[in-house]
């Protein structure tokens, strides 16, 4: 599947910002056999007066930027192609448990794919014990992990109602937990939670969900701005597969990766730190047009 | 060896007697044939020889070194923090030259071993990938920055400065109980410890066989030096600042190095490039010795919680503009469960065993481990695998010989079945003992050192001293250290004088330092520590004028006294207490912008203000009226005083500016304020002698008028007269030629924007006349003042 992305963030500042500095996570990932940046491109107004990019530990792109002078506007636009190579539907390889602990055991290093990176707390999944409790109770013995993704997945569904009001960015997964609602960020950490405590390792998605259905589906939550989701390593056969608990959904051709990341805090589309008196408005819209052909 | 005389062995004999060194453990002073280390036998000759008075004076000399230095010892509770007595016990641990060469040796080998792991750990990870380390204690661990994997740290070390925890064997020998590689404390502790134990005892007590610990400390700063990426750049000690419980060493050992002290928010990352905001501009630093973890270093790409990082430190190092001593990370190495492991990656990576072992430590990870930790539970410590603190620093999930620190027993099988990776078992170690003066005799307490090793040009030097801590009375323990103790300096002893040669001859030689840069911070809390001293001293003053006239009229509601209680009362003070609680307040304000510049501020200032404070706060409620008068003089002696060190002692650095135009401005604002109110043509009668009391002005004023005091005669004295102190005029001329004095007030021949705001002020005043100098222009003045703090504010301390 092709798409033509934009992504369009503003900030509107109360107070002249002084000195600000930031990194940007907002590039679609190239990851081969699962996607492919065709063209990509971050741009800004103002231009910054230093910019840097790269890529981080895990391989997604960064960019740094820098202002000098105070600012009172800025806007982030990014404008990709992207092909999206639908995962094919998956024959479930995927081990037990006990069987999944003996492959992670075989299999040690520090590489940015290796799954153990993802299995300890990390600095905004801590584990809590209503959520390990909770997936425990889902998790059947002898049951495979690719299973135990989706089990687990769907009973958070069931079990946390949408509501784009009721958490903030830094809500943590506890508490979401405990109210039984939020956003797809807390969706996500809460899942991401449930599983690496049961030892199963789990990381972060963020990216982009096509933003109108195809024929006959309705239209997803999360669509409208940039989305989050689960991504689950399900033992060396099968590798890392996504799941998109906010949706009830195995994720496949309608989402698009930006970056990859133990949490939240890995893949934040833009961490920043502006020097300014006042407060801060920012608007952010997404646009993800399948192409014909 | 000097001959020791019959009575000079009885005399030690004596003082020795009753030492009695626990069962099973080895000690400092008497070796293990019984005998007394011969080391030790030229301190104690002489120590001996002192009557209790002598010693009681001696040890009195060095606590009194340690106040005066302003040496306290910061406990951290939940709701505030105390400082008390810093816990200095007198006498040193000595030991042998001979000794301290092989631990050094050691130390060097594992300073070396800890450089290759971190290498490995942020480099191609081979440690993990061939099973040296299990995967899960990096992986895992929040102290390995996964942002720094692949970066070459610029000076080509990662670690540049790391201690080592020391202790001694039952059977003599020496082991480590942990390492120290993020952000080390106590070298500076171990250099006010020495200066106090040498003042303990001085002569005749022989010093020259004793190793110094300035060629250390000079070699360090030399190696910050070279370190640097240019000439043009400067190294500097970078601190989590004021909240951190070492930042008063921080503060001393950048007095000490002649270095910058920095926080995070003094540094900004411009074209990759770390500089810091100066009061003459952003200036380049390339080298940092870092005094505070790395998480906090950047909230852009490490903790993005932090409050006290720099943004854009992580890839000002990342582009090779930026050397951090140690490189941000390397907190990774003090990871408690890795002791188990760097036996081993010693063979392998030095091909040899360490020569200085650690202290026994099995992760419970893997089977084989578990089940030895748990068949030998009741001689062991079990806690977090993770953890970067040492043995003794328990918290209640430990597990102590089967038992958690509340007493309740654990169920060690059932907690190793469930948590094993999470868990690490240590053997329960015996320190060695070493002697304290306690109760007019000697007895022996348990003893742990933490040691220095710096790299320099000539490689790892190891300091030749160290910071010993000393438990309470109980058993050698490790853990007897958790409840605190005392701390001692530690004297490397020669069988002859030792050389310092090195130490005079760099010291003959006349050399002046670089002008020191002034970050802007620190400029900014010189500034309001003179802004805060000057405000209280204004309200002193006041509140005293008010007791004085209530005591002269007996009443609340006469027409004077009224009329200062109303000014002060639209100033937001309270007049509640007789000493208006504001006082204390800004006291306390001028306190805290100190506390932040204790690398540039006199200790004398720091005493002044710290008993300024005391005198305040122990006013116990004096009352109304003469009493209170009283004590008001009483705290303006206080003021004075602290000017008067302000205004003949510091040295006329740049700081020294700021801090007297605070004074200056503050004063100049305060006195039209006053005048715009008690010399109003309105005023009730007695206004004005309130104006020339409050200016403290009287005996002037009776000698420069030969009339009354009338309108004209205040306004002249105390706004126009360039004489006088006290005076508007006085104070804008001051400020006036302070501004000139900073950098850029000139440029290009030009004035600067601040510099003519405040010659404006100057000439309005230069011009006036008493006459027509009315409360509107004495307002409008006031806000003149205004607008150039805001102006310096912006151009200088921001």
């Amino acid at each position: 599947m092709l798409y033509d992305i934009k992504l369009i963030i503003t900030y509107n500042y109360a107070a002249p910002s002084m000195q600000a500095r930031n990194v940007l996570r907002v590039l679609p990932l190239n990851r081969s056999g699962e996607q492919r940046r065709i063209t990509g491109e971050v741009s800004f107004d103002p231009k910054p007066q230093e910019r840097v990019d790269w890529t981080d530990f895990f391989g997604n792109a960064m960019t740094e930027i820098a202002f000098v002078q105070p600012l009172t506007k800025l806007t982030v636009q990014v404008q990709s192609r992207v092909e999206r190579i639908a995962q094919a539907p998956q024959l479930d390889l995927s081990p037990t448990r006990p069987r999944l602990a003996q492959e992670l055991a075989d299999m040690p290093g520090l590489d940015a794919d290796s799954p153990h990176h993802f299995l300890a707390p990390s600095p905004r999944v801590g584990f809590d014990g209503a959520i390990t409790q909770f997936v425990g109770g889902i998790l059947r013995e002898g049951g495979t992990v690719l299973a135990a993704m989706r089990d687990v997945g769907r009973a958070l569904h069931q079990e946390m109602r949408f509501d784009s009001k009721a958490t903030d960015v830094n809500t943590p997964p506890a508490e979401s937990f405990r109210n039984r609602h939020g956003v797809c960020q807390d969706f996500s950490h809460v899942m991401i939670a449930g599983l690496r405590a049961h030892g199963i390792p789990a990381g972060y998605v963020s990216g982009f969900l096509r933003t109108e259905p195809p024929e006959g589906q309705p239209r997803l939550e999360g669509a409208d701005a940039m989305h989050a989701w689960v991504r689950v390593w399900c033992g060396a056969e099968v590798g890392w597969i996504e799941y998109d608990p906010t949706n009830d959904l195995m994720v496949g051709a309608d989402h698009v990766v930006v970056a990859v990341g133990r949490d939240y805090s890995d893949v934040a589309p833009v961490k920043g730190a502006v020097r300014s008196s006042g407060g801060q408005k920012s608007r952010h819209t997404v646009d993800m047009v399948p192409l014909p052909g | 060896m000097e001959a020791a005389s019959t009575t000079e062995n009885d005399a030690i004999a004596a003082l020795i007697r009753g030492y009695g060194i626990p069962a099973g453990v080895s000690d400092e002073m008497i070796g293990a044939d019984g005998q007394l280390r011969p080391v030790w036998r030229p301190f104690l000759q002489r120590f001996a020889k002192l009557s209790a008075e002598d010693i009681a004076r001696r040890f009195d000399r060095g606590d009194r070194y340690l106040r005066d230095a302003g040496v306290f010892y910061r406990q951290y509770r939940e709701a505030d923090s105390t400082e008390r007595d810093w816990p200095l016990s007198h006498v040193p641990v000595l030991i042998d030259e001979k000794e301290w060469t092989q631990i050094s040796a050691g130390l060097r080998q594992r300073a070396d071993l800890l450089e290759m792991v971190a290498r490995d750990l942020y480099g191609p990870g081979n440690l993990v990938r061939n099973g040296m380390l299990p995967t899960e204690l990096v992986a895992g661990n929040p102290a390995w920055l996964r942002p720094m994997v692949g970066i070459e740290p610029s000076s080509g070390h990662f670690l540049n400065f790391v201690a080592f925890e020391l202790g001694r064997n039952p059977d003599g020998s020496w082991f480590v109980l942990g390492d120290r590689t993020e952000a080390p404390s106590g070298a500076g502790f171990a250099l006010e410890n020495r200066v106090a134990t040498m003042r303990t005892f001085s002569d005749p007590f022989p010093h020259g066989t004793i190793y110094r610990l300035a060629e250390f400390f000079r070699d360090f700063r030399d190696a910050m030096q070279a370190g640097r990426s240019g000439p043009d750049t400067r190294a500097a000690i970078l601190t989590a600042g004021i909240g951190t419980e070492t930042y008063f060493e921080h503060a001393y050992i950048a007095r000490y190095l002649g270095l910058m002290l920095l926080e995070g928010e003094d540094l900004v990352v411009e074209q990759g490039r770390t500089m810091v905001r100066t009061v003459s501009g952003n200036k380049p630093v390339s080298v940092l010795w870092r005094r505070m973890d790395a998480a906090f270093t950047d909230p852009l790409e490490l903790n993005d919680k932090s409050q006290i990082g720099t943004p854009g430190l992580v890839s000002s190092i990342r582009s090779g503009h930026l050397s951090m001593f140690n490189a941000l990370g390397t907190g990774v190495l003090q990871t408690r469960a890795f002791l188990a492991f760097l036996p081993r990656i010693a063979r392998e990576l030095q091909g040899q065993p360490l020569m200085l072992p650690n202290i026994a430590t099995w992760w419970c990870g893997s089977p084989k481990e578990r089940a030895y930790v748990q068949a030998h539970s009741d001689r062991m410590t079990i806690g977090d695998a993770l953890a970067q603190d040492l043995p003794f620093e328990v918290d209640n999930g430990t597990v102590i010989a089967g038992r958690f620190p509340d007493g309740s027993t654990a169920n060690i099988a059932e907690l190793l079945a469930a948590q094993g990776p999470a868990l690490v078992g240590q053997e329960a170690v015996s320190l060695s003992t070493t002697p304290v003066h306690e109760d007019g005799r000697l007895v022996p307490r348990p003893v742990m050192l933490r040691v220095f090793a710096a790299r320099t040009a000539q490689g790892w030097s190891i300091m030749p001293g160290g910071y010993a801590r000393i438990g309470p009375r109980g058993d050698a323990t490790a853990l007897s250290l958790r409840s605190g103790g005392s701390v001692a300096d530690v004297w490397i002893v020669a069988d002859r004088n030792v050389p310092t040669d090195h130490v005079t001859k760099t010291e003959s030689q006349f050399q002046r330092a670089r002008p020191s840069m002034l970050p802007s911070r620190a400029a900014d809390n010189l500034y309001w520590m003179g802004r805060y001293v000057e405000r209280a001293e204004g309200l002193i003053r006041l509140a005293r004028a008010y007791h004085m006239r209530l005591a002269e009229a007996g009443v609340p509601d006469d027409l004077r006294v009224a009329r200062i209680a109303k000014y002060l009362e639209s100033s937001g003070v309270d007049l509640d207490t007789a000493v208006p609680r504001e006082i204390l307040g800004h006291i306390q304000h001028a306190i805290r912008c100190a506390a932040k510049v204790r690398d540039r501020f006199s200790i004398d200032g720091w005493i002044a203000l710290r008993s300024l404070e005391e005198e305040i706060a122990d006013a116990r409620a004096p009352l109304p009226g003469d009493e209170a008068a009283r004590a008001l003089g009483l705290m303006l002696r206080g003021t004075a005083a602290f000017g008067g060190l302000v205004h003949d002692n510091m040295y006329r650095f740049v700081g020294w500016r700021f801090l007297s135009l605070g004074r200056a401005l503050e004063r100049a604002q305060a006195m039209t304020r006053l005048l715009a109110d008690f010399a109003a043509p309105n005023a009730p009668e007695g206004s004005f002698d309130i104006a020339i009391e409050v200016g403290d002005s009287v005996m002037t004023h009776r000698r420069r008028y030969l009339i009354q005091t009338n309108r004209n005669t205040v306004i002249d004295l105390l706004a126009l007269d360039h004489r006088n102190p006290r005076s508007v005029r006085y104070q804008v001329s001051t400020a006036r030629r302070l501004v000139a004095e900073l950098p850029d007030a000139d440029v290009n021949g030009e004035l600067s924007e601040l510099a003519r705001a405040i010659l404006r002020v100057e000439t309005r005043l230069a011009v006036a006349d008493p006459a027509t100098l009315d409360t509107d222009k004495l307002l409008s003045m006031s806000r003149s003042i205004g607008r150039v703090s805001d102006m310096l504010t912006r151009t200088y301390l921001t």
